[in-house]
């Protein structure tokens, strides 16, 4: 660590940890239910723990950007951040909103929309909060001594995902054209503007566990972001197939769609390449592999997974299916989870001083969460095609179905379990490193 | 070789262009010509309907037009299955459902009892009349009551 505001970060990494295993908890509720155990039906819905599931995910995730934003920022721009006390009001408000609206969601308090069910009062609390975070950010940056590419792209993605969340608060009537532009916010953030979040939390880490020059590294980044917007804007199409909107989308998205595992292979080639290359061998085993991790499952999981139902054909059977649910829990966690999961473990030796680069609890973490994730891609992919193939093709009953594959969510929890235990033992080992202090500014990295 | 300026170049012109694109789409589809959104035959109950909906978090287990939570059926076509099903009775059947005080379930799988008002049921029943008459390129075929034949199999 080189600047004393780096610290700050911790507790937003603290934050998103309490949040992940607060989400986790929900995802158990839900697995539950789908088995025939909804015994909790009456305080928590099933509606109510889904929401719950997936804003948290996306809440602990922006604070775990937010907290990457502030280690590397003061890093990048060679000064401390403008002010820490505005981060710590940013990082409470950003806690006092996800809770209230988790609360808020057990007594049908919501909006009801898929992934952005928070009602609109908090909506503007949430854009006071970002407009707050990146004043501190970019105000840094801008007083800096240096502006980098990794900086310039990180902040790029962190004001693109604020100015597109604006998109999911206007109203509208019909729910086609507020499906539409639903997308806009959902797909251009997790397979648009997050994806520079990615790369510039990425090439941060490669820069520093490689000692691959930064030129080359920041080059390709510009290549894998620019292959990100050319595919992913336009691969917004594959949302449109049929929601309603007119066929034009079936062409333009079915393209583009297909180009956007194109911008993953890149970034997993890329991360492999510069590991391959580097001379230096940072000690820092953990963090290496969640970033060489993140950049092959984010290909497997959103890539290569995404594609499997995105082509129109194919995507006129599998659309709202549990298909769906498949690509999305790894393509998070490959692309997401596990790149904020990297940061974490590359800045936490750093910001307590305490240089636990390379222990058995820290890889029995990386092992068990990635193998229970895996299992749980598997069981929602077996589950998902034989309900395309029951429900769509051979038209048997909805809930008939369900009853079929009900099965599969047996398999889906014991992976679940696996996977948590895998959190839970990143968590002993978050915990284990102590808290952030000035010390370590003298500790060399 | 390419240069950090090419490829920077390659990242802003890239995404310029497809972003100019992608509202050019946009603009398109929605144009008079091309709209199939259904939006003429919008009526004030549909409307206040789609507010019940979200202001209860239907999708957070159904799906409508594919999107939701894959916990309960999709109900894009709803009507015309319950109609089948049930001799033409399919909007009293989930009229009923929505009034229910105690919790409907099928097959095990509890839904919220949301007792509801016979206008409020109604309005959600516009709304499921209007989504079912959107032309959704030949999604509401596969969840309807007729079969399509897979394009991939021709």
């Amino acid at each position: 660590m080189k600047y004393k505001s780096q610290k700050v970060a911790y507790w937003f990494f603290a934050l998103s940890m309490l949040l992940l295993i607060l989400q986790i908890t929900y995802g158990f509720i839900m697995g539950f239910a789908r088995m025939g155990f909804d015994n909790l039906h009456d305080f928590i819905p099933f509606n109510t723990a889904r929401a719950v599931h997936t804003n948290l995910l996306v809440v602990w995730l922006l604070s775990g950007f937010m907290g990457a934003a502030y280690y590397i920022i003061p890093e990048e721009a060679q000064r401390e951040l403008v002010s820490v006390k505005l981060a710590y009001v940013q990082l409470i408000s950003l806690a006092v909103v996800g809770v209230v609206a988790v609360v808020g969601f057990h007594f049908n308090i919501w909006e009801g929309r898929k992934f952005l069910e928070i009602p609109r009062p908090l909506d503007y609390l949430v854009v006071v909060n970002v407009l707050l975070f990146l004043g501190i950010i970019l105000i840094t940056l801008f007083k800096g001594k240096r502006r980098t590419t990794t900086a310039l792209v990180l902040s790029m993605g962190l004001l693109f995902a604020a100015l597109l969340y604006l998109p999911g608060m206007l109203p509208f009537d019909s729910q086609v054209t507020d499906s539409f532009f639903r997308w806009w916010v959902v797909h251009l953030w997790v397979e648009g503007v997050w994806e520079l979040i990615m790369g510039g939390i990425l090439s941060f880490l490669l820069i520093k566990l490689t000692g691959v020059d930064r030129e080359v590294i920041e080059k390709w980044l510009y290549v894998i972001v620019g292959l990100t917007f050319l595919s992913g804007v336009l691969g917004t199409g594959h949302h449109y197939y049929y929601i309603g909107v007119n066929d034009v989308w079936l062409i333009v998205g079915g393209i583009f769609s297909a180009l956007e595992p194109l911008a993953f292979l890149a970034m997993a080639l890329f991360a492999v390449n510069m590991y391959r290359k580097g001379e230096k061998k940072h000690p820092n085993k953990l963090a290496l592999y969640w970033t060489l991790g993140a950049a092959i499952l984010s290909f497997i999981g959103a890539g290569l997974l995404g594609f499997a139902h995105t082509l129109p054909q194919v995507n006129l059977y599998t659309h709202g299916t549990l298909v769906t649910a498949m690509h999305g829990h790894l393509a998070f966690w490959g692309a997401y989870a596990m790149i904020v999961l990297a940061i974490i473990s590359y800045s936490l030796p750093n910001m307590t001083g305490r240089k636990l680069y390379d222990s058995s609890r820290g890889r029995i973490a990386f092992w068990f969460s990635n193998i229970g994730m895996i299992g749980m891609t598997v069981a929602f992919g077996v589950a998902g095609i034989a309900q395309v193939y029951l429900e769509r093709k051979f038209k048997m009953d909805f809930m008939e179905v369900q009853a079929e594959i009900s099965v599969h969510f047996l398999v889906l929890v014991l992976c679940a379990t696996l996977f948590t235990t895998g959190i839970i033992y990143y968590i002993v080992d978050f915990y284990k490193h102590g808290r952030p202090t000035d010390e370590a500014l003298e500790i060399k990295e | 070789m390419l240069s950090k300026k090419q490829a920077r170049a390659f990242f802003l012109g890239g995404t310029l262009v497809t972003f100019l694109v992608f509202i050019g789409l946009t603009i398109y589809s929605f144009s008079v010509d091309n709209d199939q959104t259904n939006h003429d035959q919008l009526s004030d109950a549909a409307i206040r309907g789609k507010y019940i909906w979200e202001t209860n978090n239907c999708m957070g287990c159904h799906t409508v037009l594919g999107e939701g939570a894959y916990y309960a059926p999709e109900l894009t076509k709803v009507i015309d299955r319950l109609n089948v099903k049930y001799n033409g009775a399919g909007e009293a059947v989930i009229k009923s459902i929505l009034m229910s005080p105690v919790p409907w379930q099928p097959n095990g799988r509890k839904m919220v009892a949301y007792n509801m008002t016979d206008q409020e049921a109604e309005d959600v029943v516009a709304f499921l009349k209007w989504i079912g008459n959107i032309d959704l390129n030949g999604f509401g075929e596969v969840v309807g009551v007729d079969r399509k034949v897979s394009p991939l199999s021709k």
